[in-house]
């Protein structure tokens, strides 16, 4: 990172210091606060599991955030060090430096912002900035935003920017205008209405500078330098029923997501719920037909991601209930989801003293149908690819996920979850295997349960087992963790890939770990094997390789 | 750029001796029925809030929240505490939070921050992480991870801070 990038954060931060009356006023009443996490790994190279050699021995990720606000004034930065990055994070994230600060404005009706922001538009299906930080992701924009609400009910927002990609910029610049009218407050001003129903809408274009190229040897194609999107709204709400939907378009974009297709893409989400004390229910469809938009139309993988195309399954958290994770298929997926959760009451004969808690939740996404122009028997770049009929579902199962879940407490200090879940995942589509793999067939049970000897002190125990006659075979997921609150956490765990196919390589992968909270602040230290996975965090998901060796987790907030 | 953070940092604290605590930010999250809420604005009519950060994939913070919701009457009769729970939950979940929470039967205040923006601006790396409010909006004492057994040092905060005590950490 360079000193120039910081001094327009330093002419900001100076003139708003002369702008008010006194520099000490200014300051007066100004709080600082921030954040600090730090990730390390020893590692040690593990041929049987793949782990391989590290010729740093240790590498480390960290970063640090500090806030400065006061009254409607705001400015922060962000410090990011990698040295070098984990294994399983981009390389290219290797140093160190600020790659994001901002400052910002506002009174009643205008917020305005300067330098690195996120925002998201509806449900991100045109535009959604964001970061995980926990798996390398940031997208976040650089350039200027400013929301407008000239009334109550009303917001307008409008930006520009380019995207981080990791310590640089992308080459497209992003523009993007939204708009939502909440009607309630906007013509209801006395609450008379029991209805409440939010519209809005959005438009983004993204600029890369006009691109020639030639495929199939002998086609030269143009690339639009201009790309437009725009997505419609809606919300409404009447007691415990909520129906909420979005749609989303996107204008000819060739990229090479999508094999350099002209086709118009869109995506289309439909939710709707009912609720009430102790029971819930949802359904929710979802079509998405060539909607990967990315500021730079040549990256692949998760970098320049201009939107977020929300993935409909349940994200499981139990480690073998976690070893398929379903990823959106930006070209073009059916899914479908429905979700029921009850509780059965206190004081009944299954409900007992405190009730049980049952989730049920189901979830099916397909291709789309598609078909190909007479003659082509692939994707042809430079064409309008194929075509697609809007509600039909693809022959192809990309993901299915039956899964229930049953919590019940028996008195005061003990309690009980089991669940049990049937997946479907198609391992060629969402990781890329050859082809012909074959989709893996999982069934997996969960017992996690909780004894609790005291005020303080408490034994749970997790117990898993996933079984499958494809991929890895079967695994037996064991996990035992002895809490003493509010302070102190001692695991130990293995996971036993008893069932692999390759008898030489059933192996063990255990894992001792123990951790200290003091208020906002945690350290824990692991020493163990990882196995090979995908870690997935909110939307977004990372490969995380396999690993031996002792690792440190430090994070606070003040 | 570090030279004017210093800078000001460096004013800043030497304003801390009044011991004026930071306050809820002001940025905007939705609640359940989609309505816009500025979080500067929350409040419990000058009595003390738990604000926890959540999520649907978070199995402490749903243990926190599901052990708080089984004494949850008795902390509100006796203190007048609120709890707002915020999910952090995005587009993929966030419209599964309200038929969970309702069908879970939780009683508390429950907060869409769909793209984060609540959470970076309390400065919250890891979930659960609760914070706890004084009447004057003022973040008093901050919390993250949850074990069995945490809930009783969270009312015990809420207890000393409604009998004007010092909520030192340790």
């Amino acid at each position: 990172m360079n000193l120039k990038s910081f001094i327009p954060v330093l002419v900001l931060v100076i003139s708003f210091t002369s702008l008010s009356v006194r520099a000490q006023d200014f300051l007066a009443g100004g709080k600082v606060t921030g954040n600090f996490q730090l990730d390390a790994q020893v590692y040690k190279a593990d041929s049987a599991i793949g782990a391989e050699e590290v010729e740093e021995k240790m590498l480390m990720n960290a970063f640090a955030n500090l806030l400065y606000s006061n009254g409607n004034f705001n400015a922060g930065l962000r410090f990011e060090t990698y040295l070098n990055p984990m294994l399983g994070f981009d390389p290219r994230y290797e140093g160190s430096g600020v790659p994001y600060w901002f400052g910002s404005w506002k009174n009643d009706q205008f917020d305005i912002t300067v330098g690195n922001f996120y925002e998201q538009f509806g449900s991100g299906m045109v535009l959604r900035s964001y970061e995980e930080r926990n798996l390398g992701y940031d997208n976040a924009l650089k350039g200027a935003r400013i929301k407008f609400s000239p009334t109550a009910g009303v917001t307008l927002k409008g930006l520009i920017g380019t995207q981080r990609f990791f310590w640089d910029q992308g080459p497209g610049i992003v523009r993007g205008l939204d708009g939502e009218i909440a009607l309630n407050d906007l013509l209801d001003k006395a609450g008379k209405c029991k209805t409440r129903v939010t519209v809005g809408g959005s438009f983004v274009s993204k600029y890369q500078a006009l691109e020639e190229i030639i495929v199939n040897d002998t086609s030269l194609l143009k690339l639009p330098a201009n790309v437009a999107a725009w997505s419609a709204r809606f919300n409404l709400s009447r007691g415990g029923f909520t129906l909420d939907g979005e749609f989303a378009s996107k204008m000819n974009d060739p990229s090479n997501m999508n094999k350099f297709i002209y086709k118009n893409g869109h995506s289309l989400l439909l939710q709707a719920s009912y609720s009430q004390k102790g029971f819930g229910v949802i359904a929710s469809a979802k079509r998405t037909d060539n909607m990967s938009f990315k500021s730079n139309r040549n990256e692949r993988g998760s970098v320049l991601d201009i939107n977020y195309l929300p993935a409909l399954t349940r994200q499981h958290t139990y480690s073998l209930a976690a070893m398929y994770p379903y990823a959106t298929q930006a070209n073009g997926e059916m899914a479908l989801q429905g979700q029921v959760n009850y509780k059965i009451k206190k004081g009944s004969l299954l409900g007992g003293k405190y009730g049980t808690d049952i989730a049920l939740n189901y979830a099916r996404i397909t291709s789309i149908e598609n078909e190909l122009p007479e003659g082509t028997e692939t994707i042809v770049s430079g064409t309008e690819g194929y075509e697609s009929s809007f509600l039909t579902f693809g022959d192809e199962l990309y993901f299915q996920d039956f899964n229930i879940e049953i919590q019940h407490k028996f008195g005061s200090k003990f309690k009980l979850l089991v669940s049990y879940l049937n997946l479907n995942y198609n391992i060629a589509v969402i990781e890329g295997h050859p082809e012909d793999s074959i989709p893996v067939k999982a069934s997996i049970f969960i017992a996690d349960m909780t004894y609790k000897f005291d005020q303080k002190n408490a034994l749970k125990v997790e117990l898993q087992h996933l079984g499958t006659k494809q991929d890895e075979g079967d695994w037996l997921h064991f996990l035992a963790e002895y809490t003493i609150a509010p302070k102190w956490f001692f695991t130990v765990s293995d996971q036993y890939n008893y069932g692999n196919p390759d008898k030489d390589r059933r192996y063990h992968y255990p894992t001792v770990a123990a951790g200290y909270t003091a208020g906002s602040s945690r350290i824990s230290l692991s020493y163990g094997k990882q196995r090979e996975g995908i870690l997935c965090v909110g939307g977004v998901c990372r490969p995380v390789p396999a690993s031996n060796g002792f690792a440190v987790t430090i994070t606070s907030s003040f | 750029m570090l030279l004017s953070f210093t800078i000001i940092i460096g004013a800043a604290m030497a304003q801390e001796t009044e011991k004026s605590l930071p306050k809820l930010p002001s940025v905007t999250v939705k609640n359940l029925d989609g309505k816009v809420i500025n979080t500067s604005e929350l409040s419990n009519n000058g009595k003390p809030m738990i604000v926890s950060f959540w999520a649907l994939w978070c199995k402490p913070c749903i243990n926190e929240l599901t052990t708080i919701a089984d004494v949850y009457d008795e902390w509100v009769e006796e203190t007048g505490v609120k709890l707002i729970a915020v999910s952090i939950d995005d587009s993929r979940s966030s419209s599964k939070v309200g038929p969970t929470v309702n069908g879970k039967g939780w009683e508390y205040e429950v907060l869409l921050d769909a793209n984060g923006d609540f959470k970076r601006a309390m400065n919250v790396n890891m979930i659960p992480h609760t914070f706890l409010i004084n009447g004057k909006g003022e973040i008093v004492w901050q919390h993250t991870s949850f074990s069995e057994g945490s809930e009783l040092q969270l009312i015990e905060m809420v207890r000393k801070l409604n009998a004007g005590q010092s909520l030192e950490q340790h």
